[in-house]
């Protein structure tokens, strides 16, 4: 034991020496959870749209005053005509247009129908899709409040989407962002650390001093675990009161699991160190064989179930797979362990997995 | 009779096909300094690490302060010390900060690590560097530093490889003052080296060529076995033949 926290201190000292160490430690999850929640989001919000408005009647009015209220919107100007529209768009100025026809609210209040136009610029198709999509919510919406007053309204617009009811993109993000920032520090600076001792040769004073091998690995990688512990809370902080997303499900249960991945992380970190002897090396491929396919495959970027079946066959064997799965769902749902079992023994699975190959790896190298 | 702390038999390393280190046998006493010379890829340092622990021999028996290298290795760890030739101390902690690491993990206590690492900056006359990174030191405070904590936990044995690569040799006179007083205090120093005014401040020095030993003896003796001035000139005749290199 006292071998371990001398170890142990040592390697702090080395952490907090470090400066460009330190920015990656705790300046890198900043930068990715603010990036992420606020400048890379799909999130429509004052978005510049055109309105022409051929009815203005009562009905066009309030459903432009609506639009106009929100924030996703901004209305950039009223336009009389479909040409005024088109310069608009392809002076790059707006995203959409909106287009009442004439009798728009007669129609409505006598033929209890009335049929408006949704013009989106599909350049952007992600875009385009979202903004059709707020639009019709909120054309819906006011549908639906007038509705209460008994008049039976139907306003059919052109497009129909489907509407993502909390109208956030930070949701989907910090569970992708969260498994990124622990892979990175937990493979990627436990391995570099660990090499780093190769090189210098100290590793080989380190090994013929009595302590065991194993001892060292793991001395070598405890301040990473509980430097990403910190972390992850750095990261939950800022979720909740900078992007405004709670933790629905059990903090504990979250936390827990979280700590599942770290270890998987640091098991693949320790193994990538054995089996290489740069730190250029292990440095590259934590980045090329672990973030890329956790930003690709995992389905924090695209849905893993659209992907061809190859593709899909090695998203499963990326733990953070499934620990984004599982932050998703503890985090975001609020769903409890029961949910979630399978996800975690498949995690607790690649962990030993990895655990057993590296313990044979490294009995080998010592030989 | 002198008591013999490392013993091999017929000590053999083999990499598949490759016989790295050949039957090799030797003794080294008690308190002397034992120059292991030869030339590069010549299995000097396999053959260390097989001593070290680090390394199973493939054949042969061999001990170490007592201890079998085949099954003891943990025991004979903790009865030595080693310094690499990379030298091996961490650039980015202080003088004193390293002490404590390296007592640390020979599991000193803290009053005792306290005690030993102040005298040792007494001894060195490092008062005023003590708090400073190592990387800020001049490479032969570094090689000093490096060799006071390979012996800082007090081993039987001292293995040191290449300790004085790189320095100019008013640096590498220093350092042998410092061998000379551990070899004084009781420590086998084990050593390997390229340079022969070097191999002349050992006591017994042997000499590998092809995984083999060639010579062993004390500089006087090689030097008249040979019929030479220097062991330049030892080296020179016994290296000649190798078929090994590099």
């Amino acid at each position: 034991m006292k071998q371990f926290f001398s170890f142990v201190k040592k390697e702090f000292r080395h952490v907090l020496r470090d400066r460009r160490v330190l920015l990656i430690l705790f300046g890198m999850p900043v930068v990715q959870v603010l990036l992420f929640g606020f400048a890379l989001t799909n999130e429509v919000k004052n978005t510049k749209i055109v309105i022409a408005d051929y009815a203005k009647d009562e009905v066009s009015q309030q459903i432009i005053t609506k639009i106009d209220a929100s924030h996703y919107f901004d209305i950039e100007k009223n336009v009389l005509s479909n040409k005024q529209i088109e310069t608009a768009f392809k002076e790059g100025k707006i995203k959409a247009a909106l287009v009442f026809p004439a009798g728009f609210g007669e129609n409505l209040s006598h033929g209890n129908k009335a049929q408006l136009q949704i013009i989106a610029d599909a350049t952007d198709i992600n875009m385009s899709n979202q903004i059709t999509a707020y639009l019709t919510a909120i054309i819906l919406d006011y549908q639906q409040q007038n509705q209460l007053s008994k008049i039976p309204y139907q306003i059919i617009p052109e497009m129909r989407m489907l509407y993502n009811p909390q109208l956030k993109g930070a949701p989907n993000f910090v569970p992708g962002v969260m498994a990124m920032v622990l892979l990175l520090i937990c493979v990627m600076m436990t391995a570099i650390a660990i090499v780093k001792e190769k090189e210098t040769g100290t590793m080989e004073v380190l090994l013929v001093s009595p302590m065991k091998p194993w001892t060292i690995i793991v001395s070598k990688a405890a301040p990473y675990l509980i430097l990403s512990l910190i972390d992850l809370i750095a990261i939950l902080l800022l979720s909740v009161y900078i992007l405004q997303v709670p933790v629905n499900g059990n903090i504990f249960l979250l936390l827990a699991e979280s700590t599942l991945f770290i270890l998987t992380c640091l098991m693949l970190g320790i193994l990538i160190s054995i089996q290489t002897s740069s730190q250029e090396i292990a440095m590259l491929i934590s980045l090329v064989g672990m973030m890329m396919p956790t930003m690709m495959l995992s389905g924090f970027m695209f849905p893993t179930e659209n992907m061809p079946y190859p593709l899909q066959l090695i998203s499963n064997i990326l733990p953070s797979k499934w620990y984004y799965i599982i932050v998703k769902t503890v985090m975001i749902k609020g769903a409890g362990f029961s949910a979630v079992w399978k996800e975690t023994l498949i995690l607790a699975g690649i962990t030993m997995l990895l655990f057993f190959v590296s313990l044979k790896k490294f009995k080998i190298r010592l030989q | 009779m002198q008591e013999a702390v490392i013993k091999t038999d017929k000590l053999t390393k083999r990499f598949g096909d490759f016989i790295a280190v050949n039957e090799i046998t030797f003794e080294v006493y008690k308190g002397e300094i034992f120059g292991f010379l030869g030339a590069n890829g010549a299995g000097k340092t396999t053959a260390m690490r097989m001593l070290t622990g680090l390394s199973a021999p493939t054949s042969g028996t061999a001990s170490v302060a007592g201890f079998d290298v085949y099954k003891q290795t943990e025991n004979i760890k903790k009865n030595i010390g080693y310094m690499s030739q990379k030298f091996s101390l961490y650039e980015d902690l202080t003088v004193v900060e390293n002490f404590e690491f390296y007592g640390g993990i020979y599991g000193l206590s803290k009053k005792q690590i306290k005690n030993k690492s102040d005298a040792l900056i007494e001894g060195l006359k490092l008062q005023k560097e003590a708090k400073k990174l190592v990387i800020d030191l001049p490479l032969g405070w570094k090689q000093k530093l490096a060799f006071s904590v390979a012996i800082f936990h007090d081993p039987k044995i001292v293995f040191l490889d290449e300790p004085t690569g790189g320095v100019d040799p008013l640096a590498r006179r220093q350092f042998w003052d410092l061998i000379y007083t551990a070899s004084e205090k009781g420590i086998t120093v084990f050593v390997t080296t390229h340079y022969m005014d070097e191999a002349e401040y050992c006591n017994r020095i042997s000499i590998m060529v092809d995984g083999k030993i060639a010579a062993l003896d004390s500089p006087e003796n090689l030097k008249k076995q040979f019929n030479v001035q220097s062991m330049d000139e030892v080296f020179y005749q016994l290296a000649r033949g190798a078929k090994r290199s590099e």
